[in-house]
């Protein structure tokens, strides 16, 4: 239950974290909102899982503070702090039973021996693994391991929940499934989630909000419908999604002022060579030619060497086409196409290709 | 020539490659044949001296099967000495795991690189001179003009010394010539087999679990007592294997250090030596086997070896 007036229940203010010279978190500002499913994007070493570990208490700020449900929480050990972790590796006991692995929390706590069962059995349900309560985790499959995880963390009712990478180790179809059902438990205990990874699928997928991270610091916070389609750096065009970057005098020629844009690759439509395309000064049209195309069954992804010698990615559905009608794409001249809204204008360049 | 020979080699290699069970019956010849012939057979032939009896008024051993022998290790004087050696046992192992486990905490989880290589080095450095030399060094550092009874002047707690020294069982006229003494250097001796044991097992447990511990809300010494020593344990009794059996076995020490009163390892010299008792001898060297084999069914029922 949050107090009236702190809806925040993580927050990030201006918080360091140094591992010898390298400041793996680097001045962050954050608000992670109460009860919202909030995830930390970024590749490896862009400081997503030390920023969990702050959250949990693994790691200490260096300075700035961090504030959980409104109180100073920088200096709390792990042990105070109304905070649970799904970890990668889901670290369960492997001398303890899953039953015993998921009353863990409440016989800490002295929750006595009869009603800890209870709670451990109903949180087993709730993750469909009641019936294996008396195996030891060697005997789980991956996939069961990682629920009983989250049964060992969910049991004990924190306000938020961490997940490093739950379902890193599974394999895709397990994966998707994941996704859904953990999204749809989030909904139903209403408990704040703070989920990292570095799968941008999955985070547009399962999140309320996301915030980017690269080389330690936030580059975009928002949802993810905002992320996508507005970046607000090259970096997070590239990583979230894929994306076209426009520089130089194409930029200038299509956008009518200098600078960097990116345009996703859905984004652009592909006509006949020649072909008159509608909507006059909305859309910005190019000439070039096909020099690679690859048939991916329900699309297609053409890259398009245009006029002033940019390449341009272009991805197409499969509506009409079939893959010999792809295969014929090789090498023919084409138009493109696209509204110049659907054009974002970049801050910042840094890791783009030149 | 060399043709023919690599040829035949080759032809041999193929040969044991489609036969893995000769390949495999070649290379455990010579390591099995050593284990059943030297090692079990000679195990075999002491258990079966044990049950032989040697004739008072002959002094030759009577190769009929018989529990008198075992039957004289019960008598009041043989019983203390297997008594007295259990307990200096029971007591160096106690000490070792209780100086072993923090030193073996400390290498698998806060030491790296230069510091690893500095523990290893001070754990087993000692073991590279000779066990005499330690062990005559041990007397001259615990005797009564030795370093241990300046040192402990020089804090001024010589008294205190004293007082311990006087103590019944545990003392005696100086530190070299006390159990107490006696205690030190089989702690001592034996640490290393304790340390690194342990070591191995607490570098099989991941950290993350300590974190989860503490993330469910576990204190230090919580999380110690339900995850690390659990998982720890199995350690903790393979190095106890090593503290116990030795201290069990040892002659020499005991005829070095201490009092005058026997050991285990000193009765079966006696015995066998001057005594010419072989069947005693060896009914008391069964003791410490039969022991052992207690000790590893108890720790067996403690769940020691689950997580093996």
């Amino acid at each position: 239950m949050s107090p009236p007036g702190h809806p925040v229940a993580v927050r990030f203010d201006g918080v360091v974290r140094r591992f010898g010279d390298v400041r793996a978190v680097d001045s962050v500002n954050l608000e992670i909102l109460d009860g919202e499913f909030f995830t930390l994007l970024g590749p490896s070493g862009s400081g997503k899982t030390t920023c969990l570990r702050l959250i949990a208490g693994f790691e200490r700020p260096d300075g700035g503070r961090l504030f959980l449900h409104g109180a100073d929480s920088g200096a709390l050990p792990p042990y105070e702090r109304d905070v649970n972790t799904v970890f990668q590796d889901y670290a369960l006991f492997p001398h303890m039973t899953v039953e015993q692995n998921v009353a863990y929390g409440p016989m800490i706590r002295g929750v006595p021996r009869a009603r800890r069962r209870r709670l451990a059995m109903e949180a087993l349900e709730q993750v469909k693994l009641a019936e294996l309560a008396a195996r030891k985790p060697a005997q789980l499959s991956g996939g069961q391991r990682q629920r009983v995880a989250l049964a060992r963390a969910l049991v004990n009712r924190p306000r938020v929940l961490l997940l490093d990478e739950p379902l890193g180790a599974l394999d895709l179809k397990l994966r998707q499934q994941m996704q859904v059902e953990l999204k749809a438990l989030q909904r139903q205990v209403g408990i704040t989630f703070v989920y990292v990874t570095h799968d941008q699928e999955e985070a547009l997928n399962m999140s309320d909000r996301l915030a980017v991270m690269r080389a330690g610091a936030i580059e975009q916070v928002g949802a993810p419908g905002e992320v996508y389609e507005e970046p607000r750096t090259w970096f997070v065009a590239s990583f979230v999604g894929a994306s076209n970057l426009l520089t130089g005098p194409v930029a200038l020629k299509l956008m009518g002022a200098p600078g960097a844009y990116s345009v996703r690759p859905e984004k652009i439509a592909l006509h006949q060579a020649g072909a008159e395309v509608q909507g006059g000064g909305d859309r910005a049209v190019l000439d070039g030619r096909v020099v690679e195309v690859a048939y991916l069954g329900a699309l297609s992804r053409a890259r398009v060497e245009i006029e002033g010698g940019a390449t341009l990615t272009v991805v197409l559905q499969n509506a009409d086409a079939g893959h010999r009608d792809v295969a014929r794409m090789q090498g023919q001249p084409v138009r493109l196409s696209f509204r110049r809204d659907q054009v974002r204008a970049l801050e910042a360049t840094e890791g783009a290709p030149a | 020539m060399t043709g023919a020979a690599s040829s035949a080699r080759r032809r041999l290699s193929s040969f044991l490659l489609a036969r893995p069970r000769l390949a495999l019956a070649i290379l455990l010849a010579p390591p099995l044949s050593w284990l059943g012939a030297v090692y079990l057979g000679s195990l075999a032939s002491l258990l079966v001296q044990s049950f032989f009896t040697l004739d008072d008024y002959t002094g030759q051993v009577v190769r009929e099967l018989t529990l008198s022998t075992y039957g004289q290790l019960l008598t009041a004087a043989n019983l203390d000495i297997v008594l007295r050696t259990s307990a200096m046992a029971a007591a160096v192992t106690v000490a070792a795991a209780a100086l072993g486990f923090p030193l073996a905490s400390l290498a698998a989880r806060h030491a790296r690189g230069r510091m690893r290589a500095l523990f290893y080095l001070g754990v087993l450095l000692p073991l590279w001179s000779s066990y005499l030399v330690r062990l005559y060094a041990w007397k001259l550092i615990l005797a009564r003009e030795g370093v241990a009874t300046w040192f402990v002047q020089r804090l001024g707690l010589l008294g205190a010394l004293e007082a311990v020294l006087e103590l019944p069982v545990v003392g005696g006229p100086s530190l070299s010539a006390s159990y107490l003494g006696m205690f030190v250097v089989f702690v001592y001796m034996w640490l290393p087999y304790m340390v690194l044991p342990v070591q191995a097992a607490l570098e099989r447990v991941p950290p993350s679990l300590l974190e989860a511990s503490g993330d469910l809300g576990a204190r230090p010494a919580a999380t110690f007592r339900h995850v690390t020593w659990p998982l720890a344990f199995p350690g903790v009794v393979a190095g106890s294997i090593f503290t116990f059996s030795l201290t069990l076995g040892d002659y020499i020490i005991p005829g070095v250090i201490g009092q005058s009163n026997l050991f285990i390892g000193q009765a079966v010299v006696i015995h066998q030596g001057t005594a010419g008792n072989i069947p005693l001898a060896a009914a008391f060297s069964m003791v410490p086997i039969a022991i052992m084999a207690g000790y590893l069914a108890v720790a067996r029922r403690l769940g020691a070896f689950h997580a093996l």
